[in-house]
């Protein structure tokens, strides 16, 4: 079945096929209601059938450590001390964050291996995927991972399999607290604002809504009770962007790249053209004052086939 | 006895050569495949984006370690004379093929050695930055800023040396009697005079006194 609803393709300079309109989506992840139970985990491993090896436990909650090519979603845990000398566990389900304007996707040297979907969802496609890791360096929120058994770079789907026949992902589908929610960008973005009002009234004032303008937005979106600090929940970037350098490198340089080549192959052809080859001319060479060079070697007789009295 | 022609480059030293520029092109059209999606075909030549991205640096790391030998054994022609302030700044007429007033210069003429250091500097840039940026190996013991900085400075690097050779190419063939010797080794002696007059007289300096003995002896 043919995707018509892509409108970025990575590698693709042309439009891809973006016929369909969808309502953005987004996934609600409010940190102030999770009681970090790791259902969402599980539920991730068995919808999309992967099964990460068993690590080790290095003292914290975290379970596994880090993402991996087989953990898409990871919980991760922050004992912070207030101000007024309260502890407060910080629990981020962290994972895609599917920007509007993906760094991934701008990084991604191969046409058609990151893709995003109108409503919203960044997905990699792994067939088309040549495992050189430049969606890492892309992205701003540390989130690819390249699997040591194919080589191909793995990410969350927004479970978009299940998005695409009307169903909710399956983190979404298992909270059981109703931290995870999911429905149109506009919907989340109006449940967070009644949510936010409920915090502030409960002594949270800088409780608030992260969808990084820096990238555009993103499609799946967390309620804080520090928006003010991000960093907080286990390093969240305050003010994600591409970086700079991953904009120079596949901005600007490219086109300027290769049109500096081709304006360097022109040159030579039209240096040629006017100008012309410099050759030397054998006589330009003044006799060497050298009779040793014209003295012919007697060991060195000449033949000419062409005379007739050959042996 | 003498031969007319003078050996430029020996049979090591043009073996040497080739085997760099072959590489250089295998290593440069993967890297331009990665570069740019209107070069994504070119992975097609590799066996496909993988194998594009699997031999790309395998292929870099040859081309530096090959045009190592390159340089132990010219670095020493390439150092700058003072004939070479004045050969750029009448590097107009040079171009023009109007040689009056151009000084006479030695093995390498001073555009070819800014390409020689530039060629060093850009595949030392290269080797390191894609050290840095080859996830299969190294990427792990690097913060994503440093693999950041080594893509771009790689994608620069790798820009640079290929405007290096396309200028490089061209000038052989451009001048005439350049390409050969670089392919068979030899040079005539009108070409190594009007070109390189400066090593024209010092290979041909030892000639002279060997002029005194007789040169045809029965053998």
């Amino acid at each position: 079945m043919a995707s018509q609803d892509i409108i970025a393709r990575s590698a693709t300079t042309t439009v891809p096929p973006s016929v369909r309109n969808q309502e953005e989506v987004a996934k609600l992840i409010d940190t102030t209601k999770c009681i970090g139970c790791k259902a969402c985990q599980v539920a991730c491993s068995e919808w999309n059938e992967l099964r990460d090896d068993v690590g080790h436990n290095l003292g914290t909650y975290d379970n596994p450590q880090d993402l991996s090519a087989e953990t898409w979603t990871l919980m991760r845990f922050t004992e912070h001390e207030t101000d007024a000398g309260n502890l407060e566990w910080l629990i981020r389900k962290d994972g895609c964050m599917h920007c509007a304007e993906p760094g991934c996707l701008a990084a991604c040297p191969s046409p058609g291996a990151i893709i995003k979907h109108a409503n919203g969802i960044v997905d990699f496609n792994q067939d088309h995927c040549i495992g050189c890791g430049y969606c890492i360096t892309g992205c701003p929120f540390d989130i690819p991972r390249i699997s040591q058994k194919d080589h191909k770079a793995y990410k969350c789907t927004l479970c978009s399999d299940r998005v695409a026949v009307g169903l909710e992902p399956a983190c979404v589908k298992t909270c059981p607290t109703g931290a995870i929610v999911f429905g149109s960008k506009q919907d989340m973005k109006e449940h967070a604002a009644e949510r936010i009002v409920d915090l502030k009234s409960r002594g949270f004032d800088n409780a608030g809504l992260y969808d990084p303008a820096g990238v555009g937005g993103t499609h799946v979106m967390y309620v804080l009770h520090h928006a003010d600090t991000p960093r907080l929940y286990a390093g969240l970037p305050g003010d994600p962007v591409i970086s700079p350098l991953v904009e120079l490198w596949k901005g600007v340089s490219k086109p300027l790249g290769l049109l500096a080549m081709g304006l360097a192959v022109l040159a030579g052809f039209f240096h040629y053209v006017r100008v012309g080859p410099q050759v030397v001319e054998e006589d330009e060479l003044p006799p060497l004052g050298d009779p040793a060079v014209h003295e012919v070697d007697p060991s060195v007789h000449t033949y000419d086939p062409k005379r007739e009295d050959r042996p | 006895m003498i031969r007319k022609q003078i050996l430029r480059y020996t049979a090591n030293q043009r073996t040497n050569h080739w085997l760099v520029a072959i590489l250089f092109f295998m290593a440069g059209l993967s890297g331009l495949a990665l570069f740019h999606p209107a070069l994504f075909w070119l992975s097609n030549l590799f066996g496909g984006g993988p194998w594009t991205r699997i031999l790309h640096p395998f292929m870099g790391v040859a081309m530096f370690v090959l045009f190592l030998g390159l340089v132990v054994q010219f670095w020493r022609a390439n150092y700058f004379i003072s004939n070479d302030r004045l050969w750029l700044r009448r590097i107009d007429r040079v171009m023009k093929n109007r040689e009056e007033g151009v000084p006479a210069i030695g093995k390498y003429n001073p555009g070819q050695k800014l390409l020689f250091w530039t060629l060093l500097l850009c595949m030392l840039g290269l080797l390191f930055t894609g050290l840095v940026i080859w996830r299969a190996y190294f990427s792990q013991y690097f913060a994503i800023t440093t693999i950041r900085w080594a893509m771009l400075l790689h994608a620069l690097a790798g820009l640079v040396l290929i405007l290096c050779i396309i200028v490089h190419i061209y000038a052989g063939i451009w001048i005439k009697g350049s390409v050969n010797a670089m392919l068979h080794g030899w040079v005539s002696r009108a070409w190594a005079k009007k070109h390189h007059e400066l090593w024209y007289r010092d290979v041909t300096r030892d000639e002279r006194p060997r002029r005194d003995p007789p040169l045809s002896k029965k053998g």
